[in-house]
């Protein structure tokens, strides 16, 4: 994605989508008005496409994976635990952490819009925010789950969060077997942003990443 | 309002279609659109909940139409209109034709973009102590206001448990219509999958919200 405000206007208007220009038309009008400084706009875009991602999500559950005492304080509030994790710390307040165990699997969605922990994960895959994900999910997980190519066990309890307010929340998904002694790098490169929605589980040891 | 953005439980959308590799933006005016929401946001020309409903009210055929930022984009015009900061003419004509609104915290620049980053706190301090306990059984509300609620359609009425307190709240049916911050006990309650969705529900199913004090009575 280019950061570069400028070359904007070196297309033919032709070529643009009536929806480019509409937008391009009120950042103008935001811009003349003085409401916004387009220099702002490119910082935030280069924020969000550098400084959030599932990598932060990843380093909290590897962690979990090899310390119990931060396992047990990220489970008691989250955003308490991570805020102890220094550089991923700007998690906000309100973060959730909910664990997968052999009984149970978790599984998060927004049924009214596309809140998602947005820190911990970055911005939502369209599927997340769509309206197939969007309906299904507190209504018949085992078949989004299947979409996903996951199936469970038949007797799992499946618990769905819908995320109606401005908590959010996190899987921590169960270790892989055959990961003892792995380091927490090591660990993370097995979890996956779906594994942390519920939407799927962590790689196995020696899958392709 | 009982919106089409209140997808909980409807058929007929089909599978859902993860996208391998998914770019974080698929056409650049997204992020454009994205960043000018926050901006306009941070600098205090709507709060989230009200920019939650200017989406939601789109008419319902452009909801299901409309990609996630399209969506965006489209309440988002709407919105500045309707709030003074900008008017139809300027729209049409592409350019600012009239004198700025004043914004609660000024222009969006360079200084504020650390802020953007890290996320709004919600919660407030207690008017009242709370009505419920953890244990508690509570039926959620047959109500349909016409305006901003955060209670889907499909738990209201049924009876579920509650299961955590996250403490006071902003309470977004006030909020998004700007009748202020309005402070509410917050609650996860869970459902029984078949207590929403009857007998031919999956029975290992378990659902839950985070539901407002005022949407919830004793049961």
């Amino acid at each position: 994605m280019s950061h570069d405000h400028d070359h904007h206007h070196d297309h033919d208007h032709s070529e643009l989508s009536e929806t480019e220009l509409r937008v391009r038309a009120l950042e103008t009008i935001l811009t003349e008005k003085g409401y916004v400084e387009p220099a702002a706009l490119d910082a935030i875009i280069q924020a969000y496409e550098t400084k959030i991602g599932p990598h932060n999500g990843a380093r909290v559950v590897a962690k979990a994976w090899t310390d119990p005492a931060f396992k047990k304080a990220l489970l008691e509030d989250g955003s308490k635990a991570i805020g102890t994790l220094g550089h991923v710390s700007r998690v906000g307040d309100h973060l959730v952490v909910v664990e997968n165990r052999p009984e149970r699997h978790n599984m998060v969605v927004c049924t009214l819009c596309s809140c998602y922990p947005w820190e911990m994960l970055g911005l939502p895959p369209v599927w997340y925010k769509a309206a197939p994900y969007r309906s299904r999910a507190v209504k018949d997980p085992r078949g989004v789950l299947a979409d996903f190519g996951v199936a469970l066990p038949k007797d799992i309890e499946i618990r769905v969060w819908d995320s109606t307010a401005e908590t959010r929340f996190l899987v921590l998904p169960m270790r892989p077997e055959g990961t003892e002694g792995w380091s927490e790098e090591q660990l993370a490169e097995l979890v996956t942003r779906d594994s942390m929605i519920g939407t799927g589980l962590p790689r196995k040891p020696g899958a392709p990443s | 309002m009982n919106g089409v953005h209140d997808m909980g439980g409807m058929d007929g959308f089909g599978k859902v279609e993860p996208e391998p590799n998914e770019p974080m933006f698929h056409e650049e005016w997204e992020s454009r659109v994205l960043a000018m929401v926050r901006a306009m946001g941070a600098a205090g020309a709507f709060n989230i909940d009200t920019s939650r409903f200017y989406r939601e009210t789109l008419p319902p055929h452009v909801y299901l139409s409309s990609s996630y930022y399209k969506k965006w984009f489209l309440g988002l015009e709407e919105m500045l209109i309707d709030k003074g900061y900008l008017t139809r003419e300027e729209v049409a004509a592409g350019h600012a034709m009239q004198p700025a609104k004043a914004l609660k915290r000024g222009k969006f620049d360079l200084a504020n973009v650390e802020r953007v980053m890290v996320r709004g706190k919600f919660d407030r301090p207690a008017p009242a102590p709370a009505r419920f306990n953890i244990g508690d059984r509570v039926r959620a509300k047959n109500m349909h206001p016409a305006t901003h609620t955060r209670l889907p359609r499909y738990v209201r009425g049924h009876v579920g448990v509650v299961e955590l307190n996250h403490g006071c709240h902003v309470f977004p049916d006030t909020a998004a219509m700007e009748r202020g911050e309005n402070p509410q006990w917050l609650y996860t309650v869970v459902f029984e999958g078949r207590d929403l969705w009857g007998e031919d529900g999956d029975p290992t199913l378990k659902v839950s919200i985070d539901a407002f004090e005022p949407y919830l009575d004793p049961a």
